[in-house]
């Protein structure tokens, strides 16, 4: 490998480049390497450190109590309440915003007038922080003065109090989230559905397949590496939901919004009980670690046709 | 052969009308649902408090006014909240740039002894989600007393993993003959990454810039807890805060959140092209 682009025969005159070239490899690599190990590798260890302990902020001296932190949780119903609210908010943000995202970037790949300026426009959200965003869509819910109250009380809909009300807040959330997100999902399978070759569509014209038959045949196994990506990517965004959650409910009402990532910032930097906070937080990691194996194993992503 | 392939693309993609006026309906309907919501932000930071506050709501303002936008820097820190998000992303954007690509230019031109198990490494910290490492980030920021600081905020993020894994799949794609060239006149590294190597990436640079700059600016959850102050905030958490103690100030809300879109929306409609290639790099390369 280190001599792959050599000249024959110049191996031994330019050895010493080579520990020239090691040598200026790592100072150059020196600041992002410090900077990783001082502020994630290290991390990761005391979150590890720190769920072993009894540990307030500003503890002098922080009491060993083993997995007591975790036996804990397992005993929590309010940490259970969490996983159940995320489990809740994944299965009805990553297929809607999934199917949404598919079906618009194979809409969009067609030869339509107008096409870069709706990818633009379904991208917009993607632009603009979550946090504002989710201010503006608590203006849009107010029961009192908003417009989501006053169209569907013209459309003769239900009058809900959606961010109010603890059976439709999480439904609200859920919304509010494919609306952000499917314009990033869209780009993403829309340049993977550029990246197929036009060939294998004029073979299967010659072949007689008809539209639909082309879409399930070529397009999708075609699209697979993208769309597991998606879905992967979909899915780890899921299961850390927090800034519109935050702005939106802050978890509420009854906790019935109350995701793991708002459940570890409570816990945390709101009661700072660190150690019951970082428990938490890894098993937040084992659980996304798992989830996305599973996915990459049971989708083959290896497998690519 | 050549012409009947040329026929069939031209045909291909091109579909029956009625068929076209229902996908463009539906189209436009979506269009319209993702669209609203910043139609509306932006009118309701235009009307007088009375309108905002009049149902059913008005759309468009009988009577414009600025009054929000004015009001803004006096009933907000908003200058501070402009000045700290300016600091926060361009520093963390400069400084992970210059550091992500030194280190993508070694892993990706340099030979070296480990040089694919560094790369797996820094891969491997993108694993670990930034939620296990804020407790103890915390935590140590608290104890040498940098948080509520501007380098409590931007110092931990001076790299990314990603930007490192984005710049060297690029870097790898360059051709390596100038470099040799340069090497043989006895350039120096530093010179070949400064000279060479980085004048040649300009659209992975533009792209990894767009990238940080727009996760940053955006960025929630960090200036959340590392800061304490509303001095300190930046525009989402300042504004979001805000919204925490003043409910219906909506107006003035509305005002906010226009300012603080507004960078990203003009940065997109001059740059449509980075923003997407940083997307669809990051949905296809993995």
């Amino acid at each position: 490998m280190a001599q792959a682009h050599m000249p024959a025969g110049a191996g031994r005159t330019r050895r010493p480049l080579v520990s020239a070239q090691a040598r200026a490899a790592w100072l150059f690599m020196a600041p992002s390497l410090l900077l990783l190990i001082a502020f994630v590798v290290i991390p990761i260890f005391q979150a590890a450190w720190m769920a072993l302990h009894d540990w307030e902020l500003a503890d002098l001296n922080p009491a060993f109590i083993g997995v007591k932190n975790f036996v804990d949780l397992m005993d929590d119903g309010r940490f259970w309440n969490a996983l159940r609210n995320t489990a809740v908010y994944a299965v009805g943000v990553v297929p809607g915003q999934i199917l949404l995202a598919l079906f618009f970037a194979v809409v969009l790949n067609l030869r339509l007038r107008g096409r870069v300026f709706f990818r633009g426009l379904f991208f917009l959200p993607v632009l603009v922080s979550f946090a504002v965003e989710a201010i503006v869509w608590r203006y849009l819910l107010d029961p009192d003065i908003g417009f989501v109250a006053y169209y569907s009380r013209l459309a003769g809909l239900p009058h809900i109090q959606w961010l109010r009300d603890p059976d439709y807040a999480m439904t609200a959330v859920i919304l509010i989230s494919i609306w952000r997100w499917f314009g990033f999902n869209l780009v993403i399978l829309l340049a993977g559905l550029q990246g197929i070759s036009q060939s294998y569509y004029e073979a299967a014209e010659v072949d007689g397949a008809n539209n639909v038959q082309q879409f399930w045949q070529i397009t999708l196994p075609l699209l697979r590496p993208s769309l597991l990506f998606a879905l992967v990517n979909a899915v780890i965004a899921a299961l850390q939901a927090f800034d519109q959650i935050y702005v939106l409910t802050r978890g509420g009402p009854m906790f019935s919004t109350e995701t793991i990532v708002a459940y570890i910032y409570r816990q945390g930097f709101t009661n700072f009980d660190m150690g019951y906070a970082s428990a938490a937080a890894l098993v937040l990691f084992l659980l996304i670690f798992v989830v996305t194996i599973a996915q990459l194993r049971l989708l083959r992503y290896q497998e690519v046709p | 052969m050549n012409r009947a392939a040329g026929i069939h693309r031209a045909r291909r993609g091109e579909i029956a009308a009625p068929a076209r006026l229902l996908l463009y309906v539906l189209l436009i309907v979506t269009a319209l649902a993702v669209a609203m919501p910043f139609v509306i932000m932006l009118f309701t930071s235009f009307k007088i408090r009375s309108e905002v506050f009049t149902f059913p709501p008005l759309l468009i303002p009988q009577t414009w006014t600025t009054d929000n936008y004015v009001l803004l820097w006096s009933r907000l820190p908003f200058a501070k909240l402009v000045r700290n998000s300016l600091i926060y992303s361009f520093s963390i954007t400069l400084a992970s740039l210059l550091f992500d690509s030194m280190c993508a230019y070694a892993l990706a031109r340099l030979n070296f002894r480990g040089r694919n198990v560094m790369f797996i490494a820094i891969l491997a910290t993108m694993m670990v989600p930034a939620q296990v490492t804020l407790v103890p980030l915390f935590f140590n920021l608290f104890e040498i007393g940098w948080i509520n600081t501007f380098q409590g905020l931007i110092v931990p993020r001076m790299t990314s993993a990603f930007g490192i894994f984005l710049l060297r799949q690029f870097f790898v794609s360059i051709p390596i003959d100038l470099e040799d060239a340069a090497r043989i006149d006895g350039a120096g590294e530093f010179r070949i990454y400064w000279q060479i190597v980085l004048p040649l990436s300009g659209p992975a640079i533009a792209t990894v810039f767009i990238f940080h700059f727009m996760y940053n600016w955006n960025d929630f959850l960090w200036p959340l807890i590392i800061t304490m102050t509303q001095e300190m905030r930046t525009l989402p958490t300042g504004l979001a805060l805000f919204m925490g103690d003043h409910n219906i100030e909506y107006g003035l809300l509305m005002a906010g959140a226009t300012l603080a879109a507004l960078p990203l929306i003009i940065a997109f409609l001059f740059a449509q092209r980075y923003f997407v290639a940083g997307i669809a790099l990051t949905g296809t390369k993995e």
